[in-house]
């Protein structure tokens, strides 16, 4: 029984080490599309939104298989939705800002 | 005194302290950050001209970087499987490879950091340069210190793997959630600063 359960966490292990060898291609592959969109110098507002999707993604894999975020308990992903929430409202503060008579005249 | 909940579960928060710890202290990082980033949109949008990264960062070297980066999570990541496989050898393998590519992004940024202050690029030269050192500097810090707790793990806190060997995963577990972090962070700040 002790043996079973020791190959089955040993198989469970080589399974995810796969999926962390197909991350890596995926944010290589991911990281020279980065790259390469740059070059082709698109309209700003086009750029910048081409640009954070990539890295959103990027970043998703790595937190999500790296960081183990996919199979997390509930705990933690409660602090990240209100560390999240926080994050979103200190980047639009500043937008709002820019808007005359919203916020700031 | 002995540390609680190193290894057993927590009844209330089904997570062992560190585990908590870690993730409450990687969302003070998020905000950390975010303050930064938020002050980028700002000085970025109020500035009536905005350089394209590329024409005053090198992207090549930083592309190289981004790689090295990528490659250490992926070090870091397969130095606890090691651990969870019971194979101590391998991870002093891949937790040396992640310290090693951590110096190797160093030594690269030192050389970004020299042409910029032999170019006389300094941070009070203009909105973009501050903005520029300032992300990176803090993000070069955090790769230090990570490195750091790695290298401790790798030399002197590798003892505990002898008489815990589940309390030092967990420890390694916790380093690399925090190296992820690092990696995630710059996966941000390589297209924001160098290629927009």
């Amino acid at each position: 029984m002790q043996a079973s359960t020791t190959t089955d966490h040993a198989a469970e292990i080589d399974k995810h080490v796969k999926v962390y060898i197909s991350v890596f291609v995926a944010l290589m592959v991911l990281t020279i599309v980065t790259v390469a969109i740059s070059r082709y110098h698109l309209p700003v507002p086009i750029a910048i939104t081409v640009a954070l999707l990539v890295a959103t993604i990027k970043g998703s894999l790595v937190a999500c298989y790296f960081m183990h975020l996919i199979s997390e308990k509930k705990l933690i992903y409660a602090v990240l939705v209100l560390t999240a929430a926080f994050f979103v409202a200190l980047l639009f503060l500043p937008v709002l800002t820019v808007h005359d008579g919203f916020w700031i005249h | 005194m002995e540390i609680p909940y190193t290894v057993e579960i927590r009844r209330d928060t089904g997570l062992t302290n560190g585990k908590i710890g870690i993730w409450l202290f990687l969302a003070s990082e998020v905000m950390l950050f975010g303050a930064l980033f938020a002050s980028y949109i700002l000085i970025r949008t109020g500035a009536p001209s905005w350089p394209r990264g590329d024409t005053i960062l090198n992207v090549p070297l930083a592309t190289f970087n981004t790689i090295v980066l990528i490659t250490s999570s992926v070090t870091m990541v397969m130095a606890w499987a090691s651990l969870m496989r019971n194979r101590f050898g391998t991870f002093r393998l891949y937790m040396g490879a992640t310290i090693l590519l951590g110096g190797v992004f160093l030594v690269v940024k030192y050389f970004e950091y020299s042409h910029k202050f032999h170019d006389h690029l300094f941070p009070s030269t203009n909105n973009f340069l501050a903005i520029y050192f300032t992300l990176t500097g803090l993000h070069m810090l955090h790769v230090l210190g990570g490195m750091v707790v790695n290298a401790y793990f790798w030399g002197p806190g590798a003892k505990l793997w002898k008489t815990n060997p589940e309390w030092f995963t967990n420890r390694v577990e916790h380093s690399g959630l925090f190296w992820h972090f690092v990696d995630l962070v710059w996966i941000f700040l390589f297209p924001t600063l160098y290629l927009l």
